[in-house]
This record gives C-alpha cells, sequence and structure tokens, in this order.
C-alpha cells in the first residue's frame, strides 16, 4: 500500500538524463484515520452514556404541625399495600388489613412476580370504579430491614405498569409481625 | 476496431482531509468529555429502566453508603464557596481564602465541618482513601447535612436565581432507614421531590 514508488512511472523511455530519484510525498493515512475514528466512537460513547440516571421522586407534603397532619382516605376497594422486608421479600395484599380483600401472601420481584400482579390487580381495579382516572393505589411500605434495592425496585415497577397514584409510608407494627411471622415458613 | 484503452485509476485515495476532520472531532471529544473523578465513597447504584439523565449544573449530590455514612456535593465552584462561606459563619469556623479556593475544587466529601479544614489540606489522593472521611453527622443533636443541603440551596438561589435540584445516590445494599432518614432531613426543608440516581438496568426485568 504505502506508495514509496519512485516518480518515473510516466517518465519517457529512452531519456538518457540522470535524473535524481523523485520520492513520492505521500503518506498512507489509512491505517491513523482508522485510530482516529475508533477513539472518536470511544469517546463519544462514554461521554454520553456515563452521565448517571435519575429517577423522580416525589413525597407528599409533611407538615410540622400533627393537628394538621390529616390522614388522607382512600377506597379500600383500590388499594394494594406491599410490605418490603428482608432477604428480598415482598408481601402483598389488597384492601385493609385487618378485613383484607385478597389475604397477604408473598410475591417475588420481577416480571413474574410483581409485574404480573399489578397489572391483574389493575384491571380489577378498573373494572370495579369504572372510571379511566380512578385507578389502582399502591402503597409501599419498606419495613427498617428492607434495603434501597428494593425500594428502587419497587418504583421501578411503578413506573413500568404505569400505576399513577403511589405513595411511600411508615410501616405499622401488626404488619412488621406479617412479615416476621411468615418468615421462616418461605425459604428464599 | 481501435482498442479503447482505460484511463487507470490510482486506488489509493488522499486521506489528508479525512484525517484532519477526524483528528478535530477526537480533540472535541477529548476535551469535552469530563474526567471522571474518583470518589471518596464508591457506591453501587440500583438500576432501574429510567433514562432521565441528571442535570450538569446547580445539582447537589447526597451519597449513602457504607452503612449510613452520608457524603455531601455540590455542582459549580461558585456554589461551593458561597455554601462554604454560609456554613463557617454559621459553626463559627474560619477558613483562608486558599481554603475556600481549595475547597472549591473538592466534588464531594464527608467530614463534620470542625474537620472539614485537615480534608482541605490532604491531597486528592489521600482523600479519598477509606475511612479518611467519616461521613457528615445527620442526627437530630447535630445535623449537619439539614445545613449544607439548606445553604446550598440559599447559594444557589443568590447565584444562579434557580432552585437547586437534589439527587439521593444511594447503596443498593443500604437499608431503608438510612435512605429515610436522609428523606426526612429533605422533607423537613419542604423539599419533596428529588432525584434518586440509579444505573440503567441491563438485564431483561
Amino acid at each position: 500500500m504505502a506508495e514509496l514508488n519512485t516518480g518515473d512511472g510516466g517518465g519517457k523511455k529512452g531519456s538518457k538524463k540522470v535524473r535524481s530519484k523523485k520520492l513520492n510525498s505521500k503518506v498512507d493515512l489509512t491505517a491513523m484515520v482508522d485510530l482516529a475514528f475508533l477513539l472518536i466512537t470511544f469517546f463519544m460513547l462514554t461521554t454520553s452514556l456515563s452521565k448517571p440516571q435519575s429517577m423522580d421522586l416525589s413525597l407528599p407534603d409533611k407538615d410540622e404541625d400533627p393537628t394538621k397532619n390529616k390522614d388522607v382516605k382512600v377506597d379500600e376497594n383500590r388499594t394494594m399495600t406491599l410490605l418490603l422486608g428482608d432477604n428480598n421479600q415482598l408481601k402483598m395484599y389488597m384492601g385493609m388489613l385487618n378485613n383484607p380483600l385478597v389475604a397477604p401472601k408473598d410475591i417475588a420481584y420481577g416480571k413474574a412476580g410483581l409485574r404480573a400482579e399489578i397489572l391483574k390487580r389493575k384491571k380489577t381495579v378498573q373494572e370495579y370504579t369504572g372510571d379511566a382516572k380512578k385507578g389502582l393505589i399502591v402503597i409501599i411500605k419498606p419495613s427498617k430491614k428492607s434495603n434501597y434495592k428494593n425500594l428502587v425496585d419497587v418504583l421501578d415497577e411503578m413506573a413500568i405498569d404505569d400505576v399513577g397514584t403511589y405513595a411511600i409510608t411508615d410501616i405499622l407494627p401488626e404488619e412488621v409481625k406479617l412479615l416476621e411471622g411468615a418468615a421462616p415458613a418461605t425459604p428464599q | 476496431m481501435a482498442k479503447v484503452k482505460m484511463a487507470k485509476k490510482a486506488t489509493s485515495i488522499d486521506m489528508t482531509a479525512m484525517c484532519d476532520v477526524a483528528f478535530l472531532l477526537l480533540t472535541f471529544f477529548i476535551l469535552t468529555a469530563t474526567a471522571k473523578q474518583p470518589e471518596p465513597l464508591p457506591v453501587d447504584t440500583p438500576n432501574s429502566t429510567n433514562q432521565t439523565k441528571l442535570p450538569d449544573s446547580d445539582l447537589a449530590t447526597i451519597t449513602i453508603g457504607q452503612k449510613g455514612k452520608v457524603f455531601f456535593g455540590v455542582t459549580g465552584r461558585d456554589l461551593r464557596m458561597s455554601t462554604l462561606e454560609m456554613m463557617a459563619q454559621k459553626y463559627n469556623v474560619t477558613f483562608s481564602q486558599e481554603d475556600k479556593e481549595k475547597f472549591a475544587l473538592i466534588e464531594n466529601f464527608g467530614v463534620p465541618i470542625e474537620n472539614l479544614k485537615q480534608i482541605i489540606d490532604m491531597k486528592a489522593a489521600d482523600r479519598n482513601k477509606e475511612n479518611v472521611q467519616p461521613g457528615i453527622p445527620k442526627d437530630s443533636l447535630n445535623n449537619q447535612l439539614a445545613d449544607w443541603v439548606q445553604y446550598s440551596r440559599r447559594a444557589a438561589i443568590d447565584n444562579h436565581n434557580v432552585e437547586l435540584t437534589i439527587a439521593i445516590k444511594g447503596d443498593a445494599k443500604e437499608e431503608y432507614p438510612e435512605i429515610k432518614k436522609v428523606m426526612d432531613i429533605l422533607q423537613n426543608q419542604k423539599v419533596n421531590s428529588f432525584n434518586l440516581v440509579t444505573g440503567l438496568r441491563g438485564e431483561d426485568f
């Protein structure tokens, strides 16, 4: 490839004049261009991909004055409560804890467990209310032992399944008991 | 019939211009790329499918990792300097102009303000070693984190006239109560909307 052939290719034959050999000044730049483009690609991709992603989280206003703190009443038929325990344990129930519409049960994170459950509940709630604006309400209750990953996973699931209304609230003592009581029965 | 002689064309193309362009672009990308700073508190963020990116400026990051250690960082040198000035005034700690300028270059730190001077005097390599920085106090008796957040927000309003975006960068293994404490600190200041820093979920979730 390298064009270092001397410049007498087109010279007249038979010319007896002794010429100093002209060296071709062209250098093959192909390899250099290859390298440059490789580096460009690398820098282009790393600059845009290294930026961390973020998830927006809006929490309800917290009032310092306890008298003003009104508990929001929601329809028990529309609420689904998720209890986050340790070792990636996850429990759900519908309605109120004392009188649940669907008794508390263990579900798994991910596609087969949580997502299927949410989509199923979403459908039934939609049929119950008959109003597109009144969908499923998910209440997320992380226990003291749950980790941050579990919370982000559940929040992400809310975004994937397009659950419009969800809240993170403190776990109740009865619910902690429920999580702990069932823990030995479910091998992880 | 006369033979038509095909003109022999050179197979090599002049690459000079292409090379020039390639290197110009390369230089541009190298210069605009922000070098990744070593972090004093490395955390492994949980993944999500969310694609929203964090803003580049007017951002405060609260890093939580290693059993509740909290680190704080603000983008922008001017914001860092004015935040430090306000903090110094509140806690009666004096910093020289040189200290302030050095502090403006520190991206992320996690020490009580009383020990901040020592960290400023350290070399960057020593500063980022493990267990050098114990985290910012955030309990109810000595809630310096709340003050850092508050003053940085004020600095953002004073300097740039915008509300500071606050991001929480938590380790995936961190227990929820530690995250809750930080969220409570933010909520006490009526910051009800913030960002959770996550990585990109690669696998099929």
